[in-house]
């Protein structure tokens, strides 16, 4: 279990390290001068060579990845070229706001997916299969603003039943609040919806094709027991692996359902600062999604080893 | 063991896996390569095509993607109207027998652009998807194949760039590089390349521990020889499987980086940009400026989906 664990920490941190060149190279090919997207077309070049000192983009490649990624280790991430001021408390808003959505999405959806994906393993190979599987498959490739939009039209313009725009204003209840992220949250469940159903629905196939699970139908137990407690338990396991990585896709997928929407998310964050040159802040967005990704992929990891004895005694796979 | 942290479906783009996808504790899945290489290879093709043509989704699949195929060939000759000439004195009209698909806010015939806009996205979405394809089926070869210090290490790379959204990725570099049918193909291309890639890992994984492969080591046949005359042939259905789920998310990648704005450029006639430029109308009622566009992308998509779930249950049958 600790050689486990530290091997699972190892591989994280490793992944994090590859995430921070990419997302720091990828930031650095952005064509264009920081100094002259700030301060427009018509200032001085001496004025904008001062900012591009002050801000430091003057200074050589690995300097800056080096400043930049000790500032991260102190948990600085740096300043906003457009805002001059820290980043931080910009993404820290952003990523509550997503939060908020991306756990309405997953409030939802998880048990909508375990749901269908059981029901099309029991019905497996029959029409009711096929219509969960193929609309589940087709409904996760329709872009988030496509379905946004048929939903808008539909229950924001013609029947009126919720609001537009995602955000309640300030100082709205909590009920309003929530009022307001349902019509956002239902894309995101769209797309998540074909995955949750599709791992459910394989590892239920699997539980029911088992050894343990035709030792139970034969010594008589009724069906309903036998799927509750020696199908499911098994069958879920992989599961919650995939509902764990999805929070990753969760928080970056947000930037369009949170552009349609107007809603002041780290999704719509990164793509502001992407279209503005903003560096600091895309670099540090982008790495916070990485972050919360290998974060929800580790505790999945954990949790399937706390679930699954097997993994916890064998010590390895 | 590179694999076993990563996730059975990535951020973003949901996982191939078909309706039976037993999962693997590489991360990737096993499809249907375990099966279907078999019985693919016993049976002819002409039957193969008999039992797809038969198959009614498959049918409806085709139906809709060869109209849209016409639409992007010979749009222009269908199209009623110029799409785009402006008629600034009819803006904004609803669907009429004039204008069957309303007008947009600068008086240009939606119906046009619809039919028109069809053109970009049909062909950028395969010469992407072919090009992904042939990448990631070489690397997930080598991955595969080689194993050791080479898979662990593309695979840590592999893993890092999956952290991230793709849709993020894909507008850094589009941002970067300027966008253009050949960047955006390109992009496309090599973002879904880490993602085949692991595909085709976990069924070449599958395939090493078959008995021909030793066979045709002892044989003496090169690394070279063994992956692409000997185990490619073998893991050929996933990899169709795997291309055609992909076109499905390449026609989902292409509409939302259009969305965003960096896709395809007005007034180029384009559903996503045509989205985005008009959404703001809806709070005025102005629905089919965005509803027709929409379903559009999602009848296209849905459509490359019927026809690979088709695929899939041909293969595996």
């Amino acid at each position: 279990m600790a050689t486990f664990l530290l091997k699972r920490l190892g591989l994280m941190v490793l992944t994090l390290w590859i995430l921070s060149l990419i997302v720091f190279f990828a930031g650095q090919i952005l064509p264009g001068d920081p100094g002259r997207a700030t301060l427009g077309p018509l200032a001085a070049q001496s004025a904008v060579q001062a900012l591009d000192a002050q801000l430091g983009v003057n200074r050589p490649l690995i300097t800056r990845y080096l400043s930049w990624i000790g500032g991260l280790l102190h948990g600085n991430m740096g300043t906003s070229y457009s805002y001059r001021t820290a980043v931080e408390p910009f993404i820290r808003a952003a990523l509550f706001n997503s939060l908020k959505l991306a756990v309405l999405a997953f409030v939802i959806v998880v048990p909508l997916g375990i749901i269908g994906g059981v029901i099309a393993a029991l019905y497996a190979g029959r029409s009711t299969d096929r219509i969960i599987s193929v609309t589940g498959l087709s409904l996760s490739t329709v872009p988030e603003f496509v379905s946004g939009i048929v939903l808008i039209v539909v229950f924001g313009v013609e029947l009126k039943w919720l609001p537009v725009t995602a955000s309640a204003g300030a100082g709205a209840s909590p009920l309003e609040q929530l009022k307001h992220l349902i019509l956002p949250a239902i894309p995101l469940v769209f797309v998540l919806f074909g995955y949750i159903a599709r791992m459910a629905r394989a590892g239920t196939i699997e539980a029911l094709n088992s050894d343990y699970t035709r030792t139970a139908v034969l010594k008589g137990l009724p069906q309903a027991t036998v799927i509750r407690r020696h199908v499911l338990r098994n069958s879920l396991l992989p599961t919650i692996t995939v509902i764990a990585t999805q929070t990753g896709y969760l928080i970056g997928g947000l930037v369009v359902v949170e552009t349609l929407f107007n809603y002041q998310g780290l999704g719509n964050l990164i793509y502001k600062a992407a279209v503005n040159k903003d560096f600091p802040m895309l670099e540090a967005g982008v790495l916070v999604i990485g972050v919360v990704y290998v974060l929800a992929t580790l505790v999945a990891d954990l949790l399937i080893t706390l679930l699954n004895p097997r993994l916890r005694i064998g010590g390895s796979q | 063991m590179s694999g076993s942290v990563s996730p059975p479906a990535e951020p973003g783009v949901p996982s191939p896996s078909g309706p039976v996808a037993p999962l693997d504790r590489t991360g990737g899945y096993l499809g249907p390569t375990g099966q279907a290489a078999v019985t693919a290879a016993s049976r002819a093709a002409p039957a193969r095509w008999r039992l797809l043509l038969r198959k009614p989704t498959f049918f409806v699949g085709a139906v809709i993607l060869l109209f849209w195929v016409v639409c992007a060939i010979f749009g222009h000759l269908i199209a009623p109207y110029n799409p785009l000439a402006q008629n600034l004195l009819f803006n904004n009209t609803p669907p009429s027998g004039a204008h069957w698909f309303g007008t947009d806010p600068l008086g240009r015939d939606v119906l046009s652009r619809v039919i028109v806009g069809a053109r970009d996205i049909l062909i950028i979405t395969p010469l992407a998807t072919i090009l992904g394809t042939i990448l990631g089926t070489a690397l997930g070869l080598a991955m595969g194949y080689l194993g050791g210090a080479f898979d662990l290490v593309v695979g840590r790379i592999v893993e890092a760039i999956l952290a991230l959204p793709f849709v993020i990725i894909a507008f850094l570099f589009v941002v970067a590089l300027g966008p253009t049918v050949t960047t955006i193909t390109v992009i496309i291309g090599l973002v879904f390349t880490p993602l085949i890639a692991r595909t085709v890992r976990a069924a070449v994984q599958v395939e090493r521990s078959q008995d021909y492969v030793p066979s045709a080591r002892l044989l003496g046949e090169n690394a070279a020889r063994v992956m692409f005359g000997e185990i490619l042939p073998n893991v050929m259905p996933a990899i169709v499987v795997e291309f055609t789920v992909r076109l499905g998310y390449a026609v989902f990648a292409v509409a939302t980086l259009s969305f965003l704005g960096f896709g395809i450029q007005p007034p180029t006639p384009d559903w996503g940009a045509d989205i985005s430029a008009n959404y703001i109308g809806l709070i005025s009622g102005y629905w089919w400026q965005t509803l027709f566009p929409a379903l559009a992308i999602a009848s296209l998509v849905t459509a490359v989906i019927f026809i690979a779930d088709s695929i899939e249950q041909v293969l595996a049958a």
